[in-house]
């Protein structure tokens, strides 16, 4: 049998991550004939590609997002499917990033190589765990790729939050998170700390917000922050998109304190640049820690590192006796900087 | 310390001061003795120990990390102790160690059993590492940092294994008490050894405020004033209360806390020379006047320096203890080593510290060279002689006058100066005046009015009510200030930023400039920065003018346009210029602020660079000299 290079498998191209025996791209940021989507975040799912082919939240997401007609054909795979794709298999498997959102593994012949998107190792109660795939190439985001990105356990962070509440009952608490996956995240962990109260949303993240609940996924009593007078609003919680918490549309809330639930929170200095006064350290990608240990676990030889911090991820790579190297794929960055804020819809 | 580090880490974040107040407050009544007392030393600047260098902190993590990853997350971060406490690796329970570069042995080369078997018991475990390679099964993954992160990598962790790090087998982390006490009695060889210990004990705040005590770098923008207040507040008492006793008792303030929470009398101020809460005036206004009668007060001049309160008493052996406090209480003697021999009479005067040469004033500009001085050395001291000036007396050895009205302190100040016939101390003269238009005379023309040749010195005038007891804060009705016009330029609005707490919605903070000749013509040059003058009204339209007339975004900032015939020009108010090679422009200035908006000036009528060179030279001649 014919071994097979890594890179006659997979290979970046401009659209993106290009598998030509296989036919497709994985998370393109052009649109191509045949679309393979990790998951529903903006800059890896995008809209005006030929075929698609994702797990069902990542296309209802999508749908959501861009209308009916966001793609020629769809198809949907669930976690641990295989399905034949030109001289390829590929198969699905949780990434633990948010609802829906997978890992690719694409074999040919002898060779498996594992596209993991983005993804996390730590708890969410919001969607399925992440699952370690064996692989002989394993492709890593490197978000948090640097040494002083470990992030604590997220519970302990919402009852910094709860705690804050408590001390300031008449001021607001406006709590800045991605619309998809964290702010479902920070709700449900918010009701597993026993908050029972109901919990505001700003306009744009009600959609997204409903179809989390209609996945079956548990978040209580949510209401539209719309229309609610602001002395109502003291003492109360309310999700919002990052960008709107810095905004005009603060000054319906009584005294706000401005929370952040990301990743980035862990170093001060972006805190503050943000004028956030309560960053909570919630992220939905792995850690230093959680990066390195799913690299060592997968038992690949073979590292490819994708946007974030790259240059230390493959220096400790190499560090350990296994070849790396950054994999330079543009288009995808931090989701909340790609996010666009809909607060006209809110103002409305 | 952990506890402590929360708070410092929270009020590091907080912009509101009844919100820092709270947290303060909040963590006095939850944390006991003697922690708490050790928090508030630290707060109060009341703390000592040897300072560990920055170069001590890098070798400890050098022995640790990997250069190169402790070299790009330093880059990242930008702080030393921050990327310290952020990347700190602990030792394990085992001692097995894992850090950046220094892993152990490489991973199987492909799919092997081991990390499918790993795989296998990801689902059901939510041990360690450690744990899990059991039976010399070659489960040869690097074991994962022993740490706080988040992941545990394929090991399915729950929230009870991250709370409680595998560290199960290692010591508690030191209290604050522990680390101060330790430090003020650690030798320099120790230590290291020392820090590094607590540094695998405490969590990432933890880290971080340690690093940030031992190196002497705890800035977090609470004054000690604050710090007083909030535990003031533990026992519903008036600040003023705990002022009036400190710094009579020593950390870790057992007795004062015990007084705070009704459980002893108040603790007696011990020290021979305490501050005494300060007593500040009303900004006059001119519909004031007309409810005043001028018969009731005394005016004097407003000298523009350092208003301080100097105080001298005995202690228990008979000997003079002396010194010199601002007037929010910092003890500041050891920037005036030179005036302390002149303090030799038992007493507190509430005077104005200035520069005098040849018994002339001299300007704020020139008072401000020997400010914030670690050293002060002889050379500062005969070049910028210290000079204090009398405006009132609190205390007469060891009778306080503060309940006598001021007409009487001032009879006894005037004894006072008399008795001490020190030439580094004088009276401040009254301004006599017979009717509000005489004074009105006099405070635009100092010079005719008896202030002579210090005039330009006079930042306007007080007027204090004859009958008014020296009541500490800002009492209504009893202390005015009268200032002089304040110096006035159009310039246009650059550049403008978010405010924080209540105006974090709000483009609050303004970089105005004005004009000077550039490469390419005329350009406007940042002089100044302001974030205050205007009115809520007026807040609002500038916020809606940057809003609309953004050009660029640079974080926080917005550039807003300023062309010259496009932009908003403002009048700003300031009370002096110096030179600052610091700014681009060459000069700064003391408290800025927007007193209108000109939305009727084109920005190309604003004011030029050469106009602030003028009132330079005026103002600033001396200190070149």
């Amino acid at each position: 049998m014919v071994h097979m290079r890594p890179q006659d498998i997979l290979l970046p191209a401009a659209a993106g991550l290009c598998c030509k025996p296989g036919g497709f791209h994985i998370d393109p940021v052009r649109p191509v004939e045949r679309a393979v989507i990790t998951h529903g975040h903006s800059d890896h799912a995008r809209a005006g590609h030929g075929a698609v082919l994702a797990t069902q939240e990542t296309l209802d997401m999508m749908r959501l997002r861009y209308g009916e007609n966001f793609a020629g054909s769809t198809q949907a795979i669930r976690y641990g499917e295989e399905i034949r794709l030109g001289d390829v298999s590929v198969k699905f498997h949780p990434a633990g990033h948010v609802l829906g959102s997978a890992q690719i593994a694409v074999t040919c012949k002898d060779t498996c190589i594992v596209a993991s998107g983005d993804y996390k190792d730590a708890r969410d109660p919001t969607c399925t765990p992440f699952e370690l795939v064996p692989c002989d190439v394993f492709i890593t985001e490197a978000t948090f790729g640097l040494p002083v990105f470990r992030h604590g356990d997220a519970a302990d962070e919402v009852k910094k939050l709860l705690a804050s509440v408590a001390l300031f009952p008449e001021r607001a608490h406006l709590v800045g998170a991605y619309s998809l996956g964290k702010a479902q995240r920070v709700i449900a962990l918010l009701r597993q700390a026993g908050y029972d109260a109901p919990i505001y949303l700003h306009g744009a993240m009600e959609k997204i917000t409903e179809y989390y609940q209609s996945r079956g996924i548990a978040l209580g009593e949510l209401r539209p922050v719309l229309g609610v007078k602001k002395a109502a609003l003291a003492g109360t919680i309310t999700l919002a998109p990052p960008s709107a918490t810095s905004d005009l549309w603060t000054r319906r809330f009584p005294d706000p304190v401005t929370a952040f639930a990301s990743g980035w929170m862990r170093v001060r200095a972006r805190a503050r640049q943000r004028g956030v006064e309560l960053p909570l350290v919630i992220s939905d990608h792995a850690d230093w820690d959680g990066l390195t240990t799913t690299i060592a676990a997968t038992g690949a030889g073979e590292i490819w590192v994708t946007h974030g911090q790259e240059d230390a991820l493959v220096h400790w790579c190499k560090s350990l006796g296994l070849r790396a190297q950054p994999l330079d794929l543009v288009g995808y960055g931090d989701e909340e900087e790609s996010e666009t804020p809909l607060q006209d819809e809110a103002e409305a | 310390m952990n506890r402590f580090a929360e708070l410092l880490d929270r009020l590091a974040y907080e912009p509101g001061r009844n919100n820092k107040l709270r947290l303060i407050t909040g963590y006095f009544r939850e944390v006991g003795d003697p922690d708490r007392g050790y928090a508030l030393a630290a707060l109060t600047g009341a703390l000592s120990f040897k300072h560990a260098k920055p170069a001590l902190i890098r070798d400890l993590i050098a022995s640790r990390t990997d250069e190169v990853l402790f070299g790009l997350s330093y880059d990242y971060v930008g702080d030393l102790s921050e990327t310290v406490a952020l990347m700190w690796p602990r030792r394990s329970a085992n001692n097995v160690e894992s850090f950046p570069g220094h892993p152990s042995p490489p991973p199987s080369p492909a799919r092997g059993e081991g990390a499918r078997r790993n795989a296998a018991l990801s689902a059901s475990t939510t041990a360690n590492s450690e744990s899990q390679s059991d039976g010399g099964t070659s489960l040869s993954v690097p074991s994962p940092l022993a740490g706080e992160g988040q992941g545990g990598g394929y090991r399915g962790r729950d929230a009870s294994d991250a709370l409680h790090p595998s560290n199960h087998n290692n010591p508690p982390p030191p209290t604050l008490t522990e680390v101060v006490t330790t430090l003020r009695t650690l030798g320099k060889t120790e230590l290291p050894k020392q820090l590094e210990r607590w540094l695998d004990e405490l969590d990432e705040t933890g880290r971080w405020a340690l690093l940030k005590l031992v190196t002497g770098a705890l800035r977090i923008g609470i004054s000690a004033r604050l710090a007083k207040t909030a535990a003031a507040a533990l026992g519903d008492k008036d600040p003023h209360e705990v002022e009036l006793i400190w710094p009579g008792p020593a950390p870790p303030y057992l007795d004062l806390f015990a007084w705070l929470e009704g459980r002893s009398d108040k603790p007696v101020n011990r020290d021979p020379a305490p501050f005494r809460p300060v007593m500040l005036a009303h900004a006059i206004e001119d519909s004031d006047f007309a409810a005043l009668d001028p018969a009731d007060y005394v005016a004097e001049w407003k000298w523009d320096g350092i208003r301080v309160q100097a105080v001298a008493g005995r202690d228990d052996r008979g000997h003079i203890t002396a010194r010199l406090y601002s007037r929010t209480g910092e003890d500041i003697t050891g920037s005036f080593p030179d005036l302390v021999p002149s303090l030799r009479l038992p007493g507190a005067i509430d005077g104005e510290l200035l520069i005098l040469r040849e018994g002339r004033v001299q300007s704020f500009n020139v008072l401000q060279q020997r400010l914030n001085r670690k050293v002060v050395s002889p050379k500062l001291i005969k070049e910028f002689p210290i000079h204090l000036r009398a405006y009132d007396l609190l205390g007469d050895d060891a009778n306080d006058l503060r309940e006598l009205p001021f007409a009487e302190r001032r009879e006894r100040l005037e004894t006072f100066i008399g008795r001490l016939g020190d030439p580094r101390i004088d009276l401040s003269p009254t301004v006599p005046f017979a009717s509000w238009e005489a004074l009105t005379a006099a405070r635009a023309d100092p010079a005719s009015a008896g202030a002579g040749e210090d005039a330009d010195a006079v930042e306007g005038v007080m007027l204090k009510r004859r009958d008014a007891p020296y009541l500490p804060g800002r009492p209504k009705g009893q202390w005015w200030k009268w200032k002089r016009d304040p110096h006035i330029i159009d310039a246009v609005l650059m550049y403008a930023q978010r405010g924080h707490g209540k105006r974090s919605s709000y483009y609050s903070d303004y970089t105005f400039g004005v004009w000077t000749e550039g490469e390419t013509g005329d350009e406007l040059v940042p002089v100044g920065k302001a974030y205050f003058g205007f009115t809520d009204e007026e807040l609002l339209q500038i916020d809606r003018f940057v809003r609309r007339n953004t050009t660029e975004k640079f974080g926080p900032v917005r550039h807003v346009v300023h062309e010259a015939d496009k932009g908003l020009v403002l009048e700003v108010a300031f009370e002096g210029l110096q030179r600052s090679p610091r700014h681009k422009s060459g000069v700064a200035m003391r408290f800025p602020r927007i007193s209108r908006l000109r939305w009727d000036k084109p920005p190309r009528e604003a004011d030029r660079l050469e106009t602030l060179e003028k009132m330079l030279k005026a103002e600033a001649v001396e200190v070149e000299a």
